[in-house]
């Protein structure tokens, strides 16, 4: 019997696990894939946002400006990058200035420090990449970007070591509400526990609907990205955002990110699979088409890769973290789509005040709030470098020659606290993989590390869980 | 004592021949360094024959052609580190390298030959729409878990592009034991040689579907199949002509990309063609005393064509160490060597009378499929060379070749101009 269950190890269920893990209680985190960050919180825009887009007095609005306060602290504490880079909404026509002025205003309503309208001159002495057409900007300077993955991983991380547990492959198959607590049927048997929290992403509706009557409906919005080269990462210096209007709907966003590539995207289209990350050609071409409008000259053919995410759009827009009006002890963190990333660490804190009131939790003495990241040789000096060398020879064994990923970080990933176990956990931890040339070079090498590590077949090895296998027998076993 | 006279940076076919000319010109300390665990680069995986006709005579594999070098490199006593990846050159060439036994360390150099080679380009550069499930391989990676690692990708396979690896890919693949549905290729002509179509693809009765492009991946966490259509002249899908193939592996073999990088952190001038260097006749980059040679200076179809640049390269190379690094002329100052229409790229771009050897031979490749037609150089207003080709195909290197009698003759020489004519 668990005190209490989170549902779902992304970055929210992540951020409730780690805000939990300051209390004491039997915790566990179900997660129906191989690791902790694998569907809303791997494919996003990476972007904590300053706070203005979501309406005021909403849950959304609160979350987001809290977390945004919140994140330079918990990116020291747990050790992932956070840069305060600020945004730019870019205005392209002077008819569009009063829903400019609008967005100002509200973020002021919603907190938003250090807003700023600036004009166009003041637009190209910034970001001089940014079009010409450019009349007028909202400056955010409170924005900044981070890595998805590493915020993720780093909260899974610390609440591990804090004493929550996770199980992997464990899909939640159904729930009961017993006279007291929930009994979790899931793929990995019987779980019984006093609360649940409902981090389930794209899935919370359906998890949500297994215990209560009053039904919630989420839509997987749809959401291309391209990733090009580092060598365009210093195409832009902040968040570039357009401001939506009439002829081009919804504009997307050109960033840097925190690895010094450029990001363009995402489109949005409501779908109804949510395991739909496929990417299509008609996104891609409106990406390309309109990443030109707010920026010049962008390098498309760096180009290295392209993806899709999915954000759990509930259908009032509108984060619901409470309660179950009608299931006392099921906890709802549903609809948490953009700006969902901004808002994991209010997210986290609020859901953990509402289980230490309800479950009177008292203090963990033993709670640990820093971890330590995987360590990166090239923060280091020469001497330094050459010291770990010496006492580690795996740190000046290169494996990813694109992205200098060392034997050495990749081991750690694999070793330390909830560590991967595919390629894709690797990636996302070390960047192996993740370079120019997109894993072709040290696929082969990787998998031997992990085949060692893990004392794992070649053939058990996947991309990433399930039936992601690499390779499927040895030569001519047909033959 | 980590001074070199010659530093040469990868240990594959070019970097093998730019050693051995080098040292066989009378340099004492060259040292190759080689980020794999052996000496060979790329041929190592390539166990198909088809090597050595130009160079040797005689039909090789990969490695046996590797070997050759291999051995002479051991005769020499040439020195070499493997494991061993380089993490940056200095424009007074001063190389950091790193490995295990020896941790984070710098080597100073008089010359130093990039020879680094080429990459697969990746799915992503391609914008293949669809999921991005497990078992989508570049052919070169295939290749590797195949022919070194014993390992065999996938049971039902299908090619996207007919580059030479792919080509050689769907062959061994079906050697091994898969079932390789089809070869895809976007363009109108193959990528690939046309004796590779022939023995690779015919011979087994492969179907090799050209103007045609994968629009579609189906699959979540290993791919289940793909969607092909047919495309119109500008590449675009056309409605209608979509056609699906059930299939466990992609193999992507659409193109090689110069592996440029360190490059690029000297302040060498690039080409936007061949994203390689420019170079001159001696090979050598716009950066004083640093040369460059094979794959990573422009792409070859033959490994034969990458020795012999090679071979050159080291006697440049040498020739400058042993000179007491006397630069003869500065590269602004010769003679200037223009591509023209489909000609898409010359190596060399610059040429210096005096420095070049008897015979040098410039390499280019053209744009689309041209048949019957000239290759035409000019020097300066005047048509020196008109040579007929019954058909000169992208994927097929051509050359010319320019005599130092010749151009001596031309003391006043400012441009050699290379395009094809019609007549």
């Amino acid at each position: 019997m668990y005190d209490i269950i989170i549902i779902g190890a992304g970055v929210t269920g992540a951020a409730v696990a780690r805000e939990v893990s300051r209390y004491q209680a039997k915790t566990c985190v179900l997660e129906k894939e191989e690791d902790v960050c694998c569907g809303a919180s791997k494919a996003n825009s990476a972007i904590i946002h300053a706070g203005y887009d979501a309406a005021s007095g909403s849950m959304m609005a609160k979350m987001n400006v809290l977390g945004n306060q919140m994140m330079h602290q918990l990116s020291e504490e747990l050790d992932f990058p956070f840069v305060r880079c600020g945004s730019l909404l870019i205005c392209r026509r002077k008819e569009d200035m009063p829903a400019l002025l609008d967005i100002y205003e509200r973020g002021i309503r919603n907190g938003v420090g250090g807003l700023r309208i600036l004009e166009s001159r003041e637009i190209a002495e910034m970001e001089p990449n940014v079009t010409d057409d450019a009349v007028a900007a909202l400056y955010a300077p409170t924005a900044g970007i981070t890595c998805p993955y590493s915020l993720n991983i780093a909260l899974a991380e610390n609440a591990y070591t804090n004493g929550v547990e996770f199980k992997f492959n464990t899909e939640v198959l159904n729930i009961r509400k017993l006279n007291i607590g929930y009994e979790i049927e899931s793929s990995q048997g019987i779980f019984k526990t006093s609360y649940v929290v409902n981090a389930a992403g794209v899935y919370a509706d359906k998890v949500h609907n297994m215990v209560c009557e009053h039904k919630i409906h989420i839509t997987p919005r749809r959401g291309d990205y391209c990733l090009l080269d580092k060598s365009a990462g210093n195409h832009v210096g902040r968040i570039i955002f357009a401001l939506p209007n009439a002829e081009h709907g919804k504009g997307v966003l050109i960033t840097p990110t925190v690895h010094g590539n450029l990001l363009i995207g995402p489109t949005a289209v409501d779908i109804e699979n949510k395991e739909g990350v496929n990417t299509t050609s008609e996104g891609i071409d409106e990406l390309i088409n309109k990443a030109g409008l707010n920026v010049k000259n962008l390098p498309m053919r760096q180009v290295i890769t392209s993806f899709a995410g999915l954000r759990a759009r509930e259908d009032n827009h509108e984060f619901i973290i409470e309660e179950a009006i009608d299931a006392r002890g099921f906890i709802d963190c549903a609809g948490i789509e953009s700006p969902g990333l901004s808002s994991c660490p209010a997210i986290g804190e609020k859901v953990a005040d509402i289980l230490k009131v309800k479950l009177k939790l008292n203090e963990n003495p033993d709670f640990i709030r820093t971890r330590k990241k995987i360590l990166n040789p090239k923060m280091l000096s020469s001497e330094e470098r050459n010291q770990l060398i010496n006492r580690d020879p795996a740190y000046g064994n290169i494996i990813c020659r694109c992205e200098m990923i060392t034997e050495g970080e990749i081991v750690d990933a694999i070793r330390r606290p909830l560590g991967a176990k595919s390629l894709d956990g690797i990636k996302r931890r070390t960047r192996a993989g993740m370079g120019r040339c997109q894993g072709g070079f040290c696929t082969p090498r990787v998998m031997e590390i992990i085949a060692r590590e893990c004392k794992m077949s070649m053939f058990d090895i996947t991309k990433s869980g399930g039936s992601s296998k690499i390779v499927s027998g040895f030569n001519k076993d047909s033959v | 004592m980590n001074n070199y006279d010659i530093v040469i940076i990868g240990g594959g076919p070019a970097g093998l021949a730019a050693a051995v000319s080098a040292k066989n010109r009378g340099i004492e300390r060259v040292l190759i360094l080689e980020r794999e665990r052996e000496l060979g680069g790329i041929l190592n995986q390539c166990i198909h024959n088809g090597f050595g006709l130009h160079t040797f005579k005689e039909e090789l594999t990969g490695p046996e052609y590797a070997q050759r070098f291999i051995n002479q490199v051991h005769e020499l006593k040439i020195e070499y580190k493997l494991s061993t990846m380089v993490m940056n050159i200095t424009r007074e060439k001063k190389v950091t390298v790193i490995n295990r036994e020896e941790g984070l360390f710098e080597i100073e150099a008089k010359a130093v030959i990039l020879a680094m080679g080429c990459r697969e380009r990746a799915r992503g550069a391609l914008n293949i729409p669809g999921y991005r499930p497990a078992g989508i391989f570049s052919a070169g990676t295939a290749q590797r878990l195949v022919n070194i690692e014993g390992y065999l990708p996938g049971r039902e396979v299908a090619i996207l592009g007919s580059g030479d690896i792919g080509l050689i890919m769907a062959r061994r693949m079906t050697l091994e034991g898969a079932s390789v549905k089809v070869v895809a290729e976007l363009m109108p002509y193959s990528g690939g040689l046309n004796r590779n179509i022939v023995q690779c693809l015919d011979d087994y009765d492969i179907p090799l579907k050209l103007s045609h492009t994968v629009i579609d991946i189906k699959g979540r966490e290993r791919i289940e199949g793909i969607i092909l259509a047919k495309v119109d002249n500008l590449g675009k899908p056309i409605r209608g002509t979509e056609e699906e193939y059930a299939c466990d592996t992609l193999l992507l073999s659409v193109g090689l990309i110069p592996e440029n990088e360190l490059s690029g952190g000297i302040g060498i001038d690039m080409n936007s063609i061949t994203l390689g260097p420019n170079v001159n006749e001696s090979f050598e980059t716009t950066v004083e005393g640093v040369f460059a040679c094979g794959n990573v200076l422009h792409v070859h179809d033959l490994v034969d064509f990458v020795s012999e640049e090679a071979m050159v390269t080291g006697r440049s190379a040498a020739d400058y160490v042993l000179s007491g690094l006397q630069k003869p002329t500065v590269f602004n100052n010769n003679i200037e060597v223009i591509a023209v229409g489909e000609v898409r790229y010359t190596i060399p771009v610059k040429l210096n009378a005096n420095r070049m050897e008897d015979i040098l031979t410039v390499r280019f490749r053209v744009g689309k499929v041209i048949k019957n037609q000239f290759i035409s150089v000019y020097f300066d207003e005047k048509r020196v060379i008109h040579q007929k080709r019954l058909i000169m195909v992208p994927s097929e290197m051509e050359n010319i070749k320019l005599s130092k009698s010749k151009l001596k003759e031309y003391p006043k020489l400012k441009h050699i101009i290379v395009k094809i004519e019609e007549e």
